[in-house]
């Protein structure tokens, strides 16, 4: 592949001593939309919260072999700094409850304690909010608290979080299971028109979300990368058995 | 038959609602019964000299407990100032540390200092500071009080972090924070209401208690605001003068008494309704 922009290598991932991740071998794509796919509990959560060094958090969580960003491995890299350029939303909206709307979209800058001037931060919130298509809809209510918005807005709200921060790729926990079709199909438009500017990985129980949006999709099976493809080749000719009894809906 | 149980059932069901108001209405009485009383026999020795006045020697009209006043206030304020960020850090490593060896032997301690009795506290501290700084004092006193209000500061701040969605801490991780910036900006004022509450609470407890300030805090019919000098405080005037052999004295008890019940009252529906108001939604 052409100038990927993560590579994993012989990956694992533990729970204390349960292998979640078996030697997951993995290159992503730059400026892409790539879905990872599997069965519940197969350990897509695990490899998404692998890049941005999340795992090593959970109790237990452990991580073997390395995951290159660039040509630097992240796992030698001091996770804040991964973290800043590996953006994150996650499955339900956790907008900040004690920040504005304002303040939730530069609170990668506040918390952080890194000044911004009125001008600086004024830009860095429109541009933000614009790329995550909720700009015209909150511009007048920038001072009321992020958690008064509908969930699918709360959602968009951090994604222009998580976009503040410049980062190089953004990792999407399954974003849009806890909204209806149409706030569903708002994020997807968004993430398309995202993906000239970063590299988004999303995670997807979907089949016919990641048929929509994904220019390549994994498809994972307890703990293993099953197959791995541009999403059209992956959804017509599967070469493996278990990525074709999964898209039948045999399991999952 | 069906019909006749039906009924039979509402009429079960009527007497036991019935029982249950009259249980409720018997739990309210004391308490409707004791403020009562005491505003009755309290607003007889409260006025504007009480509040503002020494006390005067006995035989003498009039007087205050303008000493006890500020002698609470300060014991209740060091108290707080000692045992709120102890406690509060206390409860947030439970709170992030669940499991653990230290963990454990916390929470088996300070569930034993909750149940130590108040007097057990106040001998300790004599003994541990009062012997050896050979007074009686304040900085004594506010030290038995802030032992006394530790667990319930301790035990709200871990409740409170914990019912704090974990996913929250994960989002400000998730931005490259570090962990200690998002204990201090996220997760403490996420939890802020719930801790304000639990101090509340706590300083509600201590406000009334006699028994540590016996031998600590001591009395002291002046004002002095030295925390190294005895004190006086509302608990222990009331405990004094009812005591007494005085008439006079004993109704500048429930003077006493009124102000501190008004006083602890006061702080309970602040927290009440600051439960209500300061509610964060996640
Ligand atoms: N905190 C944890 N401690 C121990 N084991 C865990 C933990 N979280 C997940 N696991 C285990 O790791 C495996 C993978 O979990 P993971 O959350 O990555 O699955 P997933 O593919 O995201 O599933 P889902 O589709 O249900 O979200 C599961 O077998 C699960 O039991
Ligand atoms: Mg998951």
């Amino acid at each position: 592949m052409e100038n990927p922009i993560l590579i994993t290598e012989n990956l694992k991932a533990y729970y204390g001593n349960h292998l979640v991740l078996k030697d997951i071998n993995l290159e992503i794509p730059r400026l892409n939309i790539t879905a990872i796919m599997g069965p519940s509990g197969c350990g897509k959560t695990t490899l998404l919260r692998c890049f941005n060094r999340l795992h090593e958090l959970s109790p237990g969580g452990r991580i073997e072999g390395q995951i290159w960003l660039g040509d630097t491995d992240i796992l030698s890299l001091d996770p804040i700094m991964v973290r800043r350029r590996i953006g994150m939303v996650f499955q339900r909206p956790n907008p900040f409850p004690t920040m504005s709307i304002y303040d939730n979209v530069i609170a990668g800058y506040k918390l952080n304690g890194m000044k911004l001037s009125r001008v600086e931060a004024d830009e860095i919130v429109e541009r933000a909010l614009r790329g995550a298509a909720l700009w015209d809809e909150v511009k007048d209510i920038l001072h009321r608290r992020g958690t008064f918005l509908s969930g699918g807005q709360q959602q968009r709200l951090c994604i222009a979080r998580a976009l503040a921060m410049n980062p190089e790729v953004i990792l999407l926990d399954e974003p849009t299971s806890a909204l209806d079709p149409k706030a569903t199909a708002h994020i997807e438009e968004l993430l398309i028109s995202l993906k000239s500017r970063v590299t988004i990985i999303i995670v997807t129980h979907n089949i016919g979300q990641a048929g929509r949006i994904a220019d390549y999709t994994a498809f994972l099976y307890l703990g293993e990368l099953v197959e791995f493809g541009p999403t059209e080749r992956l959804f017509t000719a599967p070469k493996d058995r278990r990525t074709e009894e999964y898209l039948s809906g045999k399991f999952g | 038959m069906r019909t006749g149980s039906y009924s039979r059932r509402i009429v079960i069901s009527r007497i036991m609602e019935c029982v249950i108001f009259f249980f409720a209405f018997i739990s309210l009485l004391p308490l409707t019964l004791i403020l009562f009383y005491l505003a009755k026999k309290g607003m007889a020795a409260i006025d504007w000299q009480f509040l503002t006045h020494l006390p005067r020697p006995v035989g003498e009209e009039g007087g205050g407990v303008v000493n006890a006043i500020v002698g609470s206030a300060i014991l209740i304020f060091c108290a707080t100032l000692m045992a709120v960020p102890l406690g509060v850090g206390a409860g947030l490593y439970l709170s992030e540390a669940k499991e653990g060896k230290l963990s454990y032997w916390t929470r088996v301690a300070v569930d034993i200092l909750q149940g130590s009795p108040s007097i057990v506290m106040g001998v300790v501290v004599y003994l541990w500071v009062v012997k050896p700084m050979q007074s009686f004092s304040a900085l004594s006193g506010s030290i038995a009080l802030a032992i006394m209000m530790l667990p319930m500061v301790i035990y709200s701040t871990e409740e409170t972090l914990k019912a704090i969605p974990c996913t929250l801490k994960e989002a400000a991780l998730a931005l490259g924070v570090p962990y200690y910036r998002t204990i201090l900006k996220v997760v403490i004022p996420a939890g802020m209401s719930g801790i304000t509450t639990g101090v509340l609470i706590g300083v509600a407890r201590i406000a009334g208690e006699t028994a540590p300030l016996l031998f600590t805090a001591f009395g002291s019919p002046f004002l002095d605001i030295n925390p190294l000098k005895p004190v006086a405080a509302l608990p222990l005037v009331v405990f004094n003068y009812a005591t007494s052999p005085y008439p006079q004295w004993w109704e500048q008890a429930w003077g006493a008494s009124l102000v501190l019940t008004f006083l602890v009252l006061c702080l309970h529906l602040t927290a009440k309704i600051g439960t209500r108001r300061w509610k964060i939604q996640f």
